[in-house]
């Protein structure tokens, strides 16, 4: 028998092992996240997709599904918490979205977008952060990094090359390269990578095309995240 | 030909200005951008100095270095809400030559083109209609409360409808070519992203021919607001400089690319077909300690004598042709009203503006009506560059942008003389007229303080754009006692050192022993 939990009063099938959100994206309903990838073991860091099941806030992406959970997501507490989440995630990187070349194209704006966040309501911490354009053909642009850890677990999961990883705690935590000289150029990072291809910001980028498809044409311009899905789903479309 | 420099250099710095009387024209108004004018005015109200400032600062050379060459156009049309396409596309020259192109398609250079006449066009018929329409219209001494597009929508709204509806055409030629109406991002390295498509072409050619038909009135309207007080049209701020454009290969007006021509008052060449990556040579600029703005100068001729006007009209007094017939009517009765020499009145600006203005609307529809904008052929590659620059004719002027990239691709200099930044001496030395012709000796009045912002609106300067170095702007501060008696004074130079005036400047510090 077919186990159901109910999001937001709709009875949502789930196949046990499964978490909130494998039950929530197979049944085609929308949870936030920036964190998550159905190829990759479940972070939890980002807790947008945190939800309210049976009264206790749980993240979607790291809780198991239960039979007759009763999930919260899409009520006016709850899309308050992320959009402060959101703004947190605004103000401490440089995102200026109307100089960046991912504007159009970013999950993070998506998001923010979907979330009703207009503007930040905290001060932006401007961090000075330099770009590593070393390789050949790609550039890391740490503003933009929200520590998702998507490109961390990509490259060491799919690719096999732990080419990434996080140094630091707190607000000290940061986007590193796996290199004795810290640059993406030494490592064998390549194009072809799972990790070229999942962030849903705009740190990894690929050299050259920033603005080879036009604003209009970019996987959110025309519809919300809510139904178009991740970054990661769209390659094909990026460039 | 008159020196009407004449008693008005000496204002810039004032010997003594203990006992002079300060007054500010804080904001300037119907001007882009946050500027301010002081004037120091001795016992009898005779002006001892009067300066043009720039207030407000933007800092783009300096924090777009260590950024990738390819957002560099759409990065810094950021620099302004009113001209951004020609930030856009001067920025987009010069990374075609970082990424080792020469020449366009067919398709990608018209679509260009395009798009920068729609630019020239909404932003030409902004500035005459909405910011300097009300002052021409009215008068200079009209009541400060109905001297706007307002007052001018209520008495004139035919003529303030066309304005509007001009720009309005203009915005959508940017739409269709760049994406957007403000900021676009369809200029890319060695091309364009998108081509016009058929249905947005449809969309605009039939409204080509009232366009050009209302530039041609507001042609009329400018000349017939200049010639129906000649006398005090011609001498107002009027000042003899030299005239700095691109043109054509063939000497035609051309607003998007060509080589550098520079004129002396005489209308004689002082340099003439440069090829604009060769600008060092040619153009130097000046830092002053008064000013956010550097004054650039033509290297040959030095500071002061090698000042220069770009602009309208620096454009059609430098070409020799413009290559659309109704606009070159214009142009030859422009030039025959100085019998062929340089048309030097300071408000004939507004003339050769709606010129300009019926040459861009007369080019979008020649342009429109051509298939090649509609092409596939978008872009094409070559081998990577260390550095570009890229030149082109802003509405307000000659804009120049150069960059230098490493081997990642990263931005390493950036050096950009905007068109405002081009004619700061001109404006300075404009204003100082005003003051000399109209001040002196008078009491201080609105309508005479307006004078002097009918001069500087006349030449349509982007204060925001104009500032934009970082770190080097030289500053001098003053401690001054209650009555008014300096304490100690400290300055910062260009290179960011900082020290007394009457010593050398340490790099590590200042003195503040006294």
């Amino acid at each position: 028998m077919i186990e159901h939990f109910s999001l937001d009063g709709k009875r949502i099938p789930f196949q046990p092992g499964q978490t909130i959100m494998d039950a929530a994206m197979q049944a085609g309903e929308y949870i936030p996240h920036l964190c998550h990838n159905p190829e990759f073991r479940p972070r939890g860091s980002c807790r947008l997709c945190v939800v309210r099941a049976n009264g206790r806030s749980v993240a979607a992406c790291t809780s198991p599904a239960r039979e007759g959970l009763e999930v919260e997501s899409d009520t006016p507490d709850i899309q308050a918490d992320r959009r402060s989440l959101l703004q947190m995630l605004f103000v401490e990187g440089n995102h200026l979205c109307p100089a960046c070349e991912k504007s159009g194209n970013c999950q993070l704006q998506a998001v923010a977008y979907y979330c009703g966040m207009l503007a930040p309501d905290f001060t932006h911490l401007y961090p000075v952060r330099e770009l590593d354009g070393s390789h050949p053909d790609f550039v890391l642009d740490f503003n933009r990094c929200i520590l998702c850890e998507l490109c961390v677990r990509a490259s060491r999961d799919a690719d096999a090359k732990g080419v990434f990883g996080i140094s630091g705690r707190g607000i000290g935590a940061h986007l590193i390269v796996n290199a004795p000289s810290g640059k993406l150029g030494d490592t064998d990072f390549d194009p072809h990578d799972r990790a070229a291809q999942v962030c849903p910001v705009g740190a990894i980028l690929p050299k050259h095309k920033g603005y080879d498809v036009p604003i209009g044409r970019r996987i959110y311009d025309r519809k919300p995240v809510s139904l178009v899905g991740d970054v990661a789903d769209h390659q094909e479309d990026m460039s | 030909m008159a020196d009407t420099s004449k008693g008005i250099d000496e204002l810039e710095t004032a010997q003594d200005t203990a006992r002079l009387k300060r007054v500010a024209i804080e904001p300037l108004t119907r001007v882009e951008g946050h500027g301010k004018v002081t004037l120091l005015l001795d016992e009898d109200n005779r002006v001892q100095q009067a300066r043009l400032h720039i207030v407000e600062f933007r800092g783009f050379e300096k924090f777009i270095q260590g950024r990738p060459y390819w957002e560099l156009p759409v990065t810094v049309q950021r620099l302004c809400g009113i001209c951004p396409v020609s930030h856009h596309l001067g920025a987009a020259k010069a990374v075609d030559q970082i990424v080792g192109v020469d020449a366009l398609t067919p398709t990608a250079e018209k679509v260009r083109r395009l798009m920068h006449l729609g630019q020239t066009l909404q932003s030409h018929a902004l500035h005459f209609f909405h910011l300097s329409s009300p002052d021409l219209l009215f008068g200079y001494d009209d009541a400060v409360a109905h001297r706007n597009i307002v007052g001018v929508l209520a008495d004139h709204p035919d003529i303030a409808k066309q304005g509007v509806l001009l720009r309005k055409f203009g915005q959508e030629v940017i739409r269709i070519t760049a994406g957007k109406r403000i900021h676009g991002t369809a200029a890319v390295p060695g091309g364009v992203n998108k081509a016009v498509s058929p249905q947005e072409r449809d969309e605009l050619l039939p409204q080509a021919d009232q366009i050009i038909e209302w530039a041609q009135g507001a042609l009329e309207l400018a000349k017939r607001i200049l010639f129906e007080d000649l006398e005090s049209a011609r001498s107002f701020a009027a000042i003899d400089t030299n005239m700095l454009s691109l043109v054509r290969a063939d000497g035609a007006l051309d607003l998007y690319h060509g080589g550098l021509r520079a004129l002396d008052p005489a209308g004689q060449p002082i340099f003439d077909h440069v090829d604009y990556r060769q600008y060092g040579d040619y153009i130097h600029e000046q830092v002053k300690p008064w000013s956010y703005m550097k004054f650039p100068f033509i290297r040959s001729l030095g500071p002061d004598a090698g000042a220069y006007r770009v602009g309208p009209l620096a454009r059609v007094n430098t070409c020799d042709l413009i290559d659309t017939p109704l606009a070159e009517n214009a142009r030859q009765e422009f030039r025959a009203f100085a019998d062929n020499g340089l048309v030097q009145s300071t408000l004939a600006y507004h003339w050769a503006r709606m010129i300009e203005l019926l040459h861009c609307a007369e080019g979008i529809k020649i342009l429109l009506d051509d298939p090649e904008i509609m092409g596939h052929e978008l872009r094409v590659s070559g081998q990577m560059r260390d550095h570009g620059i890229g030149v082109i004719e802003a509405p307000r002027g000659t804009l120049f942008h150069h960059y230098e990239v490493d081997e990642d691709g990263l931005v390493t200099r950036a050096n950009l003389i905007v068109s405002t930044t081009n004619n700061n001496r001109a404006m300075n030395r404009s204003i100082r007229r005003v003051a000399v012709d109209h001040f002196d000796g008078r009491e201080v009045t609105e309508p005479l303080l307006n004078r002097i912002e009918i001069a500087i609106r006349a030449y349509d300067p982007c204060l925001s754009c104009a500032t934009h170095a970082l770190g080097k702007m030289p500053l001098e501060v003053e401690l001054l006692d209650a009555e008014g008696q300096r304490v100690s004074r400290l300055y910062k130079n260009s290179k960011g050192e900082v020290g007394l005036p009457d010593r050398e400047p340490t790099p590590r510090g200042c003195y503040i022993g006294d």
